[in-house]
């Protein structure tokens, strides 16, 4: 055995947990929870000014709070939990020691102080330039200054994960090939790093023309890099949190990956093609060629949506095959029937899986159609798109693994169960609602980040369609859901990590329970005997809404004035 | 499971059950399918952004847009000139804070060279309830041909943020038969 | 959640030979190979690209 470090044996996996790495662990996803709350709370003050009733923000307040919720969710919640992840999947899923643990609590300052800083620039009302801060609008300096040492300090969480995984295979704490979560995680890493280091390419120089010593920053090159860490952000987050649906899925049923070879080949596709799609962004750019715009928007011919749909059939497939390897075998669905809706990490893992597919995956591929993306670019369907990927989806998911960490990380019972049972529902539906009624909205042309669509006080008057009006108004009221939903977690687990029953070093759990690992379903020679017939009919269901989806929006296109 | 080292130590090996394979290769056939449905519409389809795109300054971009309006104004709307250049011109739309300028009007059926800058910061063309969307930059000019199929009276919005004003950027465009 | 704990205990079973794993096993076991592609690719295909064909846009007459 290699050096010794400080470790407790966790009574439910056996693992050795390292001191170090669960006090980052706390402490990263505690400061994301906060983060959370206060941009979910900007994000509810967005929809009701959104909802056209209500109007509640004045119009600098409005742009104000969504610079703020954009900042404070899209990067600071994400990103503060990602780091949690990394350190999880590596140092504590590989039963090692954290590689740095000084270094990784540098970056956590780092962040901590660049997102503190940002936000109280945002706050002082003279950067409320939006998330993108699209050149030539300025923020004042610490907004950038903020952006900067929040990437520097996750640039330094990702060298430790790098670091941990060198440790653990120099120390033998594990055999042979890194698990199918932390190869996750891994990828999650890999696409963090280019992220990072495109956001420090164009905000350094950005920053330095906000103080006066750069003349000039073009802005088709700005929003170009820009994009690079803008959008490959959200890729870390689809990496992490399908990561995060293989360990849940394995926490909860023990299921195996029904293939080592393909999953990983799936993270691969990631690795290598996912943040291609950062030009979903510049599709309605001038002078960036047609090639460069279907090679990128495509992911190169669609070999991440091939990842993504393989992840698709897999992690359903592997807890079919663990349920029914259990007996629960009695037709197409008795194994998703009888699975545990009750357990908020379950249910949350899953509508997880179910919105990210059905509402973000297919709205994002067909809105990242060089053409299509004619008819909404920019509209509210964009938002209505990413939320379904990034709150549906990786929220959701990270939301779901909280409920497993509380107990096993901060060795806490879980309080109000009852809450806790109900939130991922309440949360879930209210985000569905916000992604379904915005990308209504935008397709009845609605803009994105605007905070009057009567244009009461233009000179020129335009009217939307009624229907446009109660779209907005369906997704305030959707969004006053998700905001219940979002209190429910923060209360649950604040209260938990706080004021929940204490485990003794040596005590299990009562919940969740961790069942004993299932027959495996992907030993040699098995392969020919896989009956997932359940996950069959899912990926079907899925596939079939993906086409007509994608060709009815063909149809709406050919309706459209020409123009070439 | 997926939170242990792979069981066995050469699971590159392992055989792949049917079923997945077959899913791989639909879905890997889909994503052909719409990549070249891309490729497919610039030849066949009606609606393609162009390639065309140049470096101006605004104030070149303005004087261009300038000499239009003096050419061929037709009335003026709200302080606006209403413009309405001939079949197959070229046609310039200035965005700037938080202007689209001048109005257009258009004949039915008829292609226009459509020039748009902007002047200041990004701004987004929105042509509503038409639903095209198109990025607008300080410094680069874009050229699209558009041929107004429907007559009636367009909104142009800005769907970009642009600042306090963004949503009261405006404009119009006539299409008359 | 057992199988991987008793790392003390001296694993005699059959250790293949590295060259025994496949090749793409053998890239797909090594982060920093990974790190680096998943980084060139995007580098090459979206931000290099990209810049040549802004800074080439031609300049209006």
């Amino acid at each position: 055995m290699g050096k010794l470090f400080d470790y407790r044996t966790c009574p439910t996996t056996g693992l050795r947990v390292d001191r170090a790495a669960e006090n980052l662990i706390k402490a990263n996803a505690v400061v994301a929870i906060v983060f959370l709350a206060i941009g979910g709370l900007f994000g509810l003050l967005v929809a009701l000014t959104r909802w056209p009733a209500v109007h509640f923000l004045p119009a600098d307040w409005f742009y104000l709070a969504l610079t703020a919720h954009g900042f404070d969710v899209l990067l600071v919640w994400i990103i503060f939990f990602e780091m949690a992840v990394l350190y999880f999947a590596s140092a504590v899923v590989l039963n090692s020691r954290l590689a740095g643990p000084k270094w990784a609590w540098t970056g956590f300052g780092l962040m901590l102080v660049g997102a503190v800083t940002t936000n109280v620039a945002v706050l002082q009302g003279g950067s409320s330039v939006m998330f993108t801060s699209y050149v030539p609008m300025m923020a004042e300096p610490h907004f950038y200054l903020g952006v900067i040492l929040f990437a520097v300090g996750a640039l330094l969480g990702c060298g430790v994960f790098f670091g941990t995984l060198v440790v653990a295979k120099r120390e033998k704490t594990y055999e042979g090939s890194i698990p199918l979560v932390t190869f996750g995680a891994l990828t999650a890493a890999i696409i963090a790093v280019f992220t990072i280091a495109s956001g420090a390419i164009i905000l350094i120089p950005t920053l330095l023309w906000s103080v006066g010593l750069v003349s000039h920053i073009d802005p088709l090159i700005y929003k170009t890099i820009w994009w690079a860490m803008g959008h490959s952000s959200q890729q870390i987050n689809v990496a992490a949190h399908v990561a995060v649906w293989y360990a849940i899925a394995a926490m909860v049923f023990g299921a195996k990956p029904l293939s080592e070879k393909i999953s990983r080949m799936a993270f691969l596709m990631y690795i290598l093609f996912l943040q291609l799609a950062s030009a979903h962004h510049l599709l309605a750019e001038p002078g960036l060629s047609s090639e460069w715009k279907i090679f990128n928007t495509s992911y190169a011919m669609y070999l991440a949506v091939l990842g993504s749909m393989i992840h698709g059939l897999s992690v359903p497939g592997a807890i079919e095959a663990a349920q029914r390897s259990r007996g629960l075998t009695k037709g197409m669905f008795e194994w998703l029937r009888k699975a545990p809706w009750d357990n908020p990490a379950f249910s949350g893992m899953f509508m997880s899986l179910v919105f990210f597919g059905f509402i973000g995956g297919i709205s994002g591929v067909v809105m990242g159609t060089e053409q299509i993306n004619l008819i909404m670019h920019n509209t509210i369907y964009v938002p209505g798109h990413f939320h379904g990927t990034v709150v549906a989806g990786t929220t959701l998911a990270f939301m779901a693994i909280t409920y497993l960490l509380v107990p096993l990380i901060f060795r806490r019972e879980l309080m109000m169960k009852k809450i806790a049972r109900w939130q991922p529902y309440v949360f879930g539906f209210g985000v569905a609602g916000i992604s379904i009624f915005m990308m209504g909205a935008g397709t009845l042309g609605v803009s994105r980040r605007h905070w009057d669509m009567t244009f009461a006080d233009a000179v020129l008057p335009f009217d939307y369609p009624a229907a446009a009006y109660l779209m907005m108004t369906l997704n305030g009221i959707f969004a006053i859901l998700a905001a219940i939903g979002g209190i429910m977690f923060v209360v649950v687990v604040v209260g938990s990590v706080f004021f929940g029953k204490k485990l003794a070093e040596d005590e299990k759990p009562s919940y969740p329970e961790v069942p004993p690992e299932s027959v495996a379903v992907s030993h040699y020679g098995s392969s020919e005997t896989l009956k997932i017939p359940g996950t069959i009919m899912l990926v079907s269901i899925f596939f079939v809404a993906f086409v007509l989806y994608y060709f009815v929006n063909w149809k709406y296109l050919s309706e459209v004035w020409p123009l070439s | 499971m997926a939170l242990t080292p792979p069981s066995e130590r050469i699971w590159w090996r392992q055989p792949i059950a049917k079923i997945e394979l077959i899913w791989i290769i639909v879905a890997f056939t889909w994503g052909l399918i719409m990549f070249f449905m891309m490729i497919y519409w610039h030849g066949a389809g009606k609606q393609n952004l162009s390639n065309e795109a140049y470096q101006i300054k605004p104030q070149a971009f303005a004087q261009k847009a300038q000499a239009m309006i003096d050419e061929y104004q037709v009335r003026e709307e709200s302080g606006f000139p209403v413009v309405r250049p001939p079949p197959g011109s070229d046609v310039y739309l200035i965005a700037r804070l938080w202007q689209w300028w001048p109005i257009l009007e258009f004949e039915k059926d008829q292609s226009y060279r459509l020039h748009l800058s902007s002047m200041d910061w990004q701004h987004g063309f929105s042509l509503q309830p038409v639903n095209i969307n198109l990025s607008v930059q300080p410094g680069y000019e874009m050229i699209v041909t558009i041929t107004p199929d429907v007559a009636g009276e367009y909104g142009v919005l800005c769907n970009e943020f642009c600042g306090i004003g963004h949503h009261n950027m405006v404009g119009k465009i006539y299409v008359v038969e | 959640m057992s199988e991987n704990n008793n790392v003390d205990a001296p694993t005699s079973e059959e250790a293949p030979e590295p060259e025994d794993i496949p090749m793409m096993q053998r890239l797909l076991d090594n982060p920093f190979v990974l790190l680096v592609l998943g980084i060139a690719v995007p580098a090459v295909f979206y931000i290099i690209w990209g810049i040549i064909e802004i800074t080439q846009i031609p300049i209006a007459d």
